[in-house]
């Protein structure tokens, strides 16, 4: 046995199923190895949709998610994958292949000190030196990605590892880490604080971010929101947590979130962050939020708490231990009228949009697509206007709303959209992007065609980068500067080349007809939709 | 902006010091001295880092280097509760003449000569920064040549928080109070 066998056999241990990757000759001996396994390797295009997939895998399955490249130019394209995965707390391991170890820091070819490079966007990383370390080494990897606050985790391994034989395979049954023991239990006193101001609140809110999801405790977290009616609103990463249309369910907050969603956080007595970071784009104001209102910042994280705004009552843990925890408390709180207060704003702080008859309306498309969709659907959000506007009108029945909310990586959404499908091949999933981010991952067709990988993609074409044309337009005065994408490929012949269906919709007379036929089977199709160029978000 | 010292007991892996150094620029912290060495335990190293910020400042710090998986431990060096030292080379320009009054101060600061040349002198002191600074102001008079800092070491009193390197790390966890 090679240290190659040795880390297939770590991966069949940890129950992976498929790894992400492209080889090059420093990681050759791993992808050599992995020919005598079951683990699935999927041949992506580039190296950053590889980290893409594993995301979307990793956020469908909650186990980290695999990919595999080579030294130099295969580990640095794999950087904004990783610092993608980062910025969302989204567990990866990643392997990178490396140059002989005599070669380290010689500046030989195809090396590149991606441990050093990667350092700022993964929770930690490895540089094997020897054999003998790959079974501990990757029992810690999985155990730290998928720990705590999740994140990605890189191990970096020369060659020459790779090809050492190791004498024996012994995977470890524990983890003995001494500087490592993430606090998942919250600390009974806080919680007893918690349960005191919910008693005494009068305007309670809790703001749900993606740590619900990650820590998979969509389930207690509506149980005890719905025995006890607190509403809920929620950050980008928290969309799914609640079903859209859930009576308690006010919306998405921040800067392009719901003008009702606000207004209830802002008018809150009581405020419960719940794995939610209190960021830039959900909390612009954060020392404003907290000066009239009991704030409790929830957060397995204790380095989150207090950074962007000083909690009241700060408690360190999981969410799903602590609203376990809650629900084990008996108490009575009474808001009937709170609730009144934020239904009306749902029906009166609507956004009036006014359509160009001539074009694909996205609000009116998205909902529809949402309406018509399988309800357990994965709908993939890609970065732009098309981010904000399945943000705002995508309904989410008992599905997932996946996107790069952290780091906002334009192609995030194929890749992605592709491991949530190989995750769960009986669920619907659908990428939806704009002209800018599919050709960010256009070249990711072809795995999906290799593969058989039926993801749906509806691509919101408007000839610009939309986001950054809107920001030209308010900012500077209609002054565009670099944001024409004119030379884009025409889709049909797109989809042609890669053996795929291919619908277009111009307007939305033929909505109802191109959905059904759309999602009316299970092969991948490619939609177009045309958008007027100048329509907004805002 | 207030200085806080910050002793940390690390794991002691290759990199570990470009993982501390490497947080605090990246997220504008800033360092004012940085040493370290391994302890008696050959698996750990002892860093000592002077900072200063903000309130803010100072606990983000505290929590972000805490959360570095290689960070075994980060306290507070408190003055009153520690003692902290520098190690001071500094090479002053003395001719035969000025010899005589240069050593006569080092020997007021229990300072050591410790090279003697033509021209010239290297003297070593230990001590606080403080001490340090008051011996450095008092050859404005000489010409001081070159110096090298260590930065400082520090360890905290008594047998209080001493963290048993063996122990279980049950005490560690970052409850909040």
């Amino acid at each position: 046995m090679i240290g190659a066998d040795a880390i297939i056999k770590c991966l069949e241990e940890e129950g992976v199923k498929y790894v992400f990757g492209y080889p090059g000759v420093a990681i050759c001996p791993f992808y050599n190895s992995i020919l005598q396994s079951e683990i699935q390797t999927i041949l992506i295009r580039t190296e950053q949709n590889a980290a893409h997939a594993a995301s979307g895998m990793a956020r469908l399955t909650g186990r980290p998610g695999v990919c595999a490249v080579t030294s130099g130019p295969g580990a640095t394209n794999v950087i904004t994958g990783i610092a993608t995965a980062f910025a969302d707390s989204i567990p990866l391991v990643c392997i990178t292949g490396q140059v002989h170890t005599d070669l380290l820091g010689s500046d030989s070819f195809q090396e590149a000190d991606i441990t050093g490079a990667v350092e700022s966007f993964v929770k930690y990383s490895y540089l094997v030196k020897n054999v003998a370390d790959i079974p501990r080494i990757f029992r810690e990897a999985f155990h730290i990605a998928n720990t705590g606050r999740r994140g990605p985790v890189l191990i970096d391994i020369p060659i020459n590892i790779q090809n050492a034989p190791i004498s024996k395979f012994q995977y470890p049954a524990e983890v003995n880490m001494r500087t490592y023991k993430p606090t998942v239990k919250g600390h009974a006193v806080q919680i007893k604080k918690v349960i005191r101001e919910l008693e005494r609140a009068k305007r309670p809110i809790i703001c749900v971010g993606g740590g619900v999801l990650l820590s998979e405790a969509r389930d207690d977290l509506r149980e005890f929101v719905e025995k006890y009616r607190i509403p809920v609103v929620s950050t980008m990463m928290g969309i799914s947590v609640m079903p859209t249309e859930h009576p308690l369910y006010f919306g998405m907050v921040g800067n392009h979130g719901k003008a009702c969603a606000n207004r209830a956080m802002n008018e809150s007595d009581l405020l419960i962050m719940a794995g939610a970071r209190v960021a830039d784009r959900a909390v612009s104001q954060p020392d404003l939020i907290t000066r009239d209102k009991v704030l409790v910042h929830i957060d397995v994280d204790p380095a989150e708490i207090g950074k962007n705004a000083g909690p009241t009552i700060p408690l360190v843990g999981d969410v799903k231990h602590i609203f376990q925890d809650f629900a084990r408390e008996e108490f009575n709180c009474e808001h009937e009228e709170w609730l009144q207060t934020l239904e009306e704003y749902r029906r009166t702080l609507v956004v009036m949009r006014s359509p160009n008859p001539a074009y694909v309306d996205p609000a009116a498309f998205i909902t529809r697509l949402s309406e018509k969709m399988d309800p357990d659907g994965v709908y993939v959000a890609d970065v732009g206007q098309n981010q904000i506007w399945s943000c705002s009108y995508h309904i989410v029945k008992e599905g997932r709303f996946l996107t790069s909310g952290g780091m906002g990586t334009m192609g995030y959404s194929i890749p992605a959209a592709m491991g949530a499908k190989l995750a769960d091949k009986r669920r619907q999933v659908i990428a939806v992007c704009g002209d800018g981010s599919f050709q960010m991952s256009m070249m990711e067709l072809a795995t999906m065609r290799q593969y058989d990988i039926p993801v749906k993609i509806i691509v919101l074409k408007n000839g610009y980068l939309g986001m950054v044309r809107e920001y030209q337009h308010y900012t500077y005065k209609d002054h565009y500067s670099v944001v024409d994408l004119s030379g884009s490929p025409m889709l049909d012949k797109i989809a042609a080349a890669y053996d795929m269906r291919y619908q277009l919709l111009e307007n939305m007379g033929r909505v109802e007809e191109v959905l059904d036929t759309f999602l009316g089977d299970d092969k991948s199709v490619l939609l177009e939709c045309l958008v007027d160029p100048m329509d907004l978000v805002k | 902006m207030q200085k806080r010292v910050f002793q940390l007991l690390v794991d002691n892996t290759s990199g570990v010091l470009s993982r501390i150094s490497g947080l605090f620029s990246r997220r504008g912290y800033n360092i004012e001295s940085i040493t370290a060495g391994v302890t008696v335990d050959p698996r750990f190293t002892r860093v000592t880092i002077v900072t200063c910020g903000d309130d803010e400042i100072l606990e983000q710090i505290e929590k972000q280097v805490g959360k570095l998986i290689d960070v075994r431990n980060i306290k507070e060096l408190r003055p009153e509760e520690s003692v902290y030292r520098e190690l001071a080379l500094i090479k002053v320009k003395a001719d035969p003449q000025q010899r005589q009054s240069i050593i006569a101060v080092a020997d007021i600061f229990r300072a050591k000569i410790i090279d003697v040349s033509k021209d010239s002198l290297i003297i070593e002191l230990t001590g606080n920064q403080a001490k340090i600074e008051a011996f450095m102001n008092l050859l404005d008079g000489y010409e001081i040549l070159e110096s090298a800092r260590t930065g400082i070491a520090g360890l905290g009193r008594g047998m209080e928080n001493v963290i048993h390197l063996e122990s279980d790390m049950e005490e560690q966890s970052h409850f909040p109070s």
